[in-house]
């Protein structure tokens, strides 16, 4: 029997009633009085020169309150990087200025020149068309390659070249991984693309900057998955505030998928020039204006290798990538090619040795951060993709081949070549729920009558590993992070005994708000309706890192677990003294303290009442009241991982493929709420299948994005999906933090990606394809059967 | 946007004056138009809406012809052109539900997108765009991309599709715009087979008379095996090169065929 | 400026327009009912969707002088008389057929003018209505069995 309440259950989520009727409040919806409107004009050219900026004539224009320009901007700080990656020979990367307002250059098209503050978004329209800016076009680089090339043009004038670091890992197995791979029986190599891709959260973004100048306080509004990591990177590192004095609120939100991790020009500047205009400055972003200034993802062009043995056991693994990082260090960009992405490259195998070279290039392009999975897909793409190749190479089923080589049960804990200490796992578990729910079995009757078709159909199994609950701070801080990523709590039990929950996750669609409450009214016995949960406002939170990686409940929900049992210790010292018994004695179950093996019981709503009407109460021992905060650092990662089925027919005539079928069966570790972790699966699923099979951020040799619109960048629709079969049964629970939970968020995103492409490639084979980079489009499919003919 | 002035006549002579001065356009349906104007790529001073001139609303079917008004949505197409299914399919899946609701016949024809679908049936069924002062055979209608033989102000207030013995219209997606990435509409006619083709000539939608000659000989879709397509003067963009557009037009044109 | 009126959600309105309002922002800066969201700038994504007289449009793509006169429904006019939540929207919830909430008011309004018109639609009848609106969370799974179990619970 699923249970009807607390964790394991799936309540209908709280949030929905206000979303569903029009009454969500999403920062777009806020309006401040006697606002402006900010209206950024940006670089059309991917490189150039700024000779001048003539503002007298747009300053005239009706409506217009101010322009800005980089010069407003001197003396003001950049927008700061959060990881500094240090490369393989001890020296740190290279590191660029990146300024609000373009100062002198511009280095993607996109880039912020200059900003138009009027009494309306048309007046600062109509005012930025007739601004004078004299651009000396520059040639631009955008290919990778080219950008290493000696002499290539750079991105950055007072950096060596265009290389951000050449990072190795591990530096120290180079070589045992060499000779492996020179002993081995045999190594499959391929070259593969992982595509860049635009997030596109269907909200785009908005800041709003406001300046009270009796008190000197600032408050943004943003759109934003970490309003507290926006106070620190914006306060400290650009403008020069102090916390106390900024306030970043972050209100309902509309999807992130990590492009909204990041700290952005446009909230600096809007909470710059409130002040400057002392007036409240809104800036809304237009999803063509969110294409060229949201950072992108992937983008990474690989060369992995794969040496095994007689057996089909992995005895190496080697890698060799480029990874985009735009024009700009965004925010965590360094950390997600590297340690998001080399430490995950033994994936679910006990390969023994892996070498993980990577480096990361500046280009004319929009800077590339993390996206959904960040790191975590580009690596599981390559190894699940390598190890299909082998498979078919050494002739052996892609299933077998995997099983042989996972890390078993009794192996855990698991120190793999790459630095991760895995906690637990059952993969061959999950390859076997995979199997039932995807009714491998009766794949070849279902390709037989595919064929009766003219249709090709294709069976594409993967698995994935995962590390997320990004992780204890002082090893992340070696790792180049610049910040700490624990979590916070406040466990605010008011006298009547409801309980407001102060957390720094931020809810942007994962339904924290029905799920957090869960896991406090089982761990107190009350009514989930009795919790509410207080987030995304850093003048009510104590501190927050905010949710990315698939983190809030692992961490999040950790803090609210610690601080939750700091209440119940505080919660039972006064039972006890109401009881007149033991505090040891005391139990809490159902609402109720009891005296262990009696009768004697006191409420939930009376010990809570008492702690702040204390006329019964032992004031001597303890302070009235009943708050608690606390702080998790996590001590390792989790590592969700799952095994991935996709079957497609592919139309040989126009290249064209239809997903028949999708199936997931995840290990998460315990569930809070089933129905929102399939939710969960299901946005990752539609994200991955829009990476393999629709989307892709094309450049032209120029610079120009082409792909700057929904009318060429292919968002998937319904249409293009299947229903998925997604699983979540096979369980082993985190070991290290409280509720056993491995986090849910972007395994979708990592898993799916190479089942589609192992499928599509499956039904490919007989013609003799052996690859085709992503996305699988009608015309990339054909063509790749044109020229394997 | 830039601002404008919105004007809605309620006759097609009120329109055609109001459409006299330089900087005035018609407005059809604006799910083409509205969103250039916001990228601010059109700047007309005024806009005159079709929308309320009730003789340029419907579909009839009369002597072996059918006549759509000008200012006739995708979905009343849809369900009230069933003497042509081909015409039903067709504007059933233009873009989407709520672009279907707005968006007109007479706008699509006079904006004659390379990759429209509306051309390709006008083309292949023979049919006369009828304006405020003419009527033009579909054959001499089309003038490369986006270009019409419309004059400036000249309204296209209907359109004459004399019923076919069979049509089909396939439609391949571009999968973003959902427009067509290549689409051929395939008519048989009282005149011989016609065969059109959208979204895949850089000289917008053309007739493949090879094809409707090698049709006309076999009415089958085996006719067409010893065909080629050039991809010489084929689109070639980020989503198919045009040797790809070139498969498209022999692959859509044989299933066009065989569904007839 | 233009005075404009109509009918949204059962009550007379009007206001002052430029040529240029799109209906959209006519509801969310004139109307206040910021339920009606913008996605997109080239009238693909469906955030805005609203039905004018009876059929569904995106607002982002229709003047509000288009508007002039007709009967406009958007998602703040979708819950029952007291306040609970409609038949679709209930399927919604009752489904997690949505997640960060952007795309939803014009997901529901999709769903609206299906099952207006096609009381026993085919799953592949649901995907086809919602070509128009885009999400970004769901992967489209739970929007489509809300969408199912709306058109049974109104059957």
């Amino acid at each position: 029997m699923p249970k009807d309440h607390g964790i394991g259950a799936a309540p209908k989520r709280r949030e929905d009633v206000r979303f569903l009727t029009g009454k969500g409040k999403y920062t777009d919806d806020i309006n401040l009085y006697n606002q402006t409107y900010a209206y950024f004009v940006r670089s059309d050219v991917a490189h150039g020169k700024i000779n001048n900026i003539d503002t007298k004539a747009a300053q005239d224009m009706p409506g217009v309150v101010r322009i800005f320009t980089g010069a407003d901007f001197e003396g003001v700080g950049g927008v700061p990087c959060g990881w500094a990656v240090t490369d393989k020979h001890g020296e740190p990367m290279q590191e660029p200025a990146h300024p609000v307002l373009a100062q002198g250059k511009v280095r993607h098209v996109g880039d912020p020149i200059a900003v138009v503050v009027a009494e309306s978004l048309a007046e600062a329209r109509d005012a930025a068309e007739v601004l004078e800016i004299d651009i000396e076009e520059l040639p631009a680089v955008i290919d990778m390659k080219a950008a290493l090339e000696d002499g290539a043009t750079k991105v950055h004038d007072d950096l060596t070249s265009n290389l951000c670091f050449d990072w190795g890992f591990v530096e120290e197995n180079k070589a045992a991984v060499e000779e492996a791979f020179q002993n081995a029986h045999h190594v499959t190599s391929l070259e593969l693309r992982n595509n860049r891709l635009v997030a596109n959260p269907m909200e785009a973004r908005v800041a709003i900057g406001e300046y009270d100048a009796a008190s000197e306080d600032y408050t943004l509004y943003t759109t934003s998955q970490n309003p507290h990591v926006i106070r620190l990177l914006m306060g400290a590192f650009v403008l020069g505030i102090p916390e106390h004095k900024l306030r970043v609120v972050a209100p309902d939100v509309g999807g992130g998928f990590g492009t909204k991790i990041f700290h952005y020009a446009e909230e600096a500047f809007c909470t710059f020039a409130a002040k400057a205009v002392g007036r409240p400055v809104k800036w809304s972003a237009s999803r063509s204006e969110a294409f060229i200034s949201d950072a992108h993802g992937r983008d990474h062009v690989t060369k992995i290798e794969l040496a095994l043995d007689e057996n089909g056991k992995f005895l190496a693994v080697r890698t060799d990538t480029l990874a985009n990082m735009g024009a700009y260090l965004s925010t965590f960009a360094p950390s997600v090619p590297t340690w998001l992405h080399g430490t995950l490259m033994a994936g679910n195998y006990t390969t023994p040795l892996v070498y993980v070279n990577v480096r990361a290039v500046f280009t004319n392009t929009v800077p590339v951060d993390a996206y959904r999975g960040a790191g975590r897909p580009e690596a599981t793409f390559q190894l699940e993709r390598v190890i299909d190749k082998a498979a078919r190479e050494i002739g052996m089923s892609p299933i077998d081949l995997r099983r042989i080589n996972f890390i078993q049960p009794d192996q855990f804990p698991y120190a793999t070549p790459v630095a991760l200490e895995y906690d637990t796992g059952n993969y061959g578990a999950t390859m076997d729920k995979l199997i039932e729910i995807a009714d491998i079995a009766g794949f070849g009757d279902r390709m037989v009558e595919s064929r009766k078709n003219g249709k090709l159909r294709g069976l594409g199994v993967n698995c994935y590993i995962e590390a997320c609950g990004i992780a204890p701070s002082n090893l992340v801080g070696q790792l180049g992070a610049r910040a700490g990523l624990y979590e916070s709590a406040t466990v605010r039990v008011n006298a009547t005994g409801s309980i407001s929950v102060y957390t720094g996750s931020h809810s942007h669609g994962q339904g924290h708000e029905t799920t957090f409450p869960q896991v406090i009214a089982e761990m107190l016995g009350i009514d989930e309706s009795m919790v509410d949960i207080v987030h995304g406002d850093t003048s009510k939170i104590p501190m927050g890192m905010g949710t990315y990686g698939s983190r809030s409940i692992a961490v999040g929900g950790s803090a609210m677990v610690r601080a939750t049992e700091k209440v119940i210790a505080k919660a039972k010292k006064i039972a006890a003294h109401l009881l007149e018994a033991g505090e040891g004695d005391i139990e809490l179950a159902n609402g109720e303290f009891t005296v262990a093996g009696t009768d004697k019981s006191v409420a939930w709503g009376d010990v809570t009442l008492a702690a702040y009407v204390p006329h019964n109460y032992p004031l001597e021992d303890m302070e009235p009241g009943l708050e608690e905060t606390a702080f998790y650092d996590p001590a390792n990662f989790t590592y969700p991982s799952g095994a991935y089925a996709c079957e497609v027919e592919v139309d040989p005539e126009t290249g064209k493929v239809e997903i028949c079928s999708f199936a997931a069966a995840d290990d998460f570790g315990n569930i809070i709420n089933p129905m929102i972790v399939d939710g969960q699966v299901h946005g990752g699923i539609g994200q991955g299948i829009g990476q393999a099979l629709l989307e892709h951020a094309i450049y032209d040799e120029n610079g120009q994005l082409l792909t700057g619109s929904y009318m060429d960048y292919a968002m998937p629709r319904a249409s293009d999906m299947p229903s998925f079969s997604v699983d979540h049964s096979c369980q082993t629970p985190c070991t290290h933090n409280p509720l056993g939970v491995k986090g849910c968020g972007e395994a979708g995103a990592i898993g799916s990606p190479p089942a589609v492409v192992n499928a599509v490639v499956d039904a490919l084979a007989d013609l003799g394809v052996t690859h085709i980079d992503m996305p699988l489009s009608p015309n990339n499919v054909w063509s790749a059967i044109q020229a394997a003919k | 946007m830039y601002d404008f002035e919105f004007k809605k006549p309620g006759s097609i002579k009120a329109a055609v004056a109001m459409l006299e001065s330089e900087d005035a356009q018609a407005l059809g349906g604006g799910q083409t138009l509205i969103p250039t104007m916001k990228q601010r790529l059109a700047s007309p001073a005024v806009l005159v809406s079709l929308a309320g001139i009730a003789k340029m609303q419907g579909v009839n079917v009369a002597n072996g012809v059918m006549t759509i008004g000008g200012a006739t949505t995708h979905a009343d197409v849809a369900a009230n052109a069933q003497a042509i299914p081909a015409l039903v399919a067709l504007a059933g899946h233009i873009g989407d539900p709520a672009v279907r609701n707005r968006g007109t016949i007479g706008g699509s024809l006079a904006n004659n997108d390379p990759s429209a679908d509306y051309p390709a049936a006008a083309l292949a069924l023979n049919a006369t765009i009828v304006t405020d002062r003419r009527k033009i055979a579909a054959d001499d209608f089309f003038d490369g991309m986006f270009g019409t033989a419309l004059e400036n102000g000249e309204i296209i207030t209907a359109v004459r599709f004399p019923l076919p013995k069979a049509a089909n219209y396939q439609k391949f997606l571009q999968p973003a715009s959902r427009f067509a990435l290549t689409g051929v509409f395939v008519a048989d006619t009282k005149d011989g087979m016609r065969v059109a083709v959208t979204g895949a000539s850089e000289e917008g939608v053309y007739r493949w008379t090879e094809a409707e000659s090698a049709l006309n000989d076999t009415p089958e879709a085996s006719a067409l095996d010893g065909l080629s397509v050039s991809p010489d003067g084929m689109i070639e963009d980020l989503h198919g090169t045009a040797a790809y557009r070139a498969n498209l037009v022999g692959v859509l044109t044989k299933r066009a065929v065989t569904a007839l | 400026m233009t005075k404009v009126s109509m009918t949204v959600n059962g009550k007379a309105v009007s206001g002052e327009v430029e040529g240029r309002t799109l209906l959209a922002e006519f509801l969310r800066n004139n109307l206040h009912l910021t339920g009606t969201h913008i996605g997109c700038d080239t009238s693909q994504c469906g955030a805005c969707t609203v039905h004018v007289n009876g059929k569904m449009v995106k607002s982002c793509a229709i003047l509000a002088q288009e508007a002039d006169g007709a009967e406009v429904a958007t998602i703040e006019g979708m819950a029952n008389d007291d306040g609970s939540l409609g038949v679709i929207q209930a399927a919604f919830q009752e489904h997690h057929g949505l997640q960060c909430g952007f795309c939803t008011p014009g997901m529901v309004m999709a769903a609206a003018d299906l099952l207006a018109k096609n009381t026993n639609p085919s799953e592949a009848d649901i995907r086809s209505h919602l070509d128009g609106n885009i999400c970004r969370c769901t992967g489209y799974h739970n929007i489509v069995k809300s969408i199912q179990a709306a058109a049974s619970a109104l059957s």
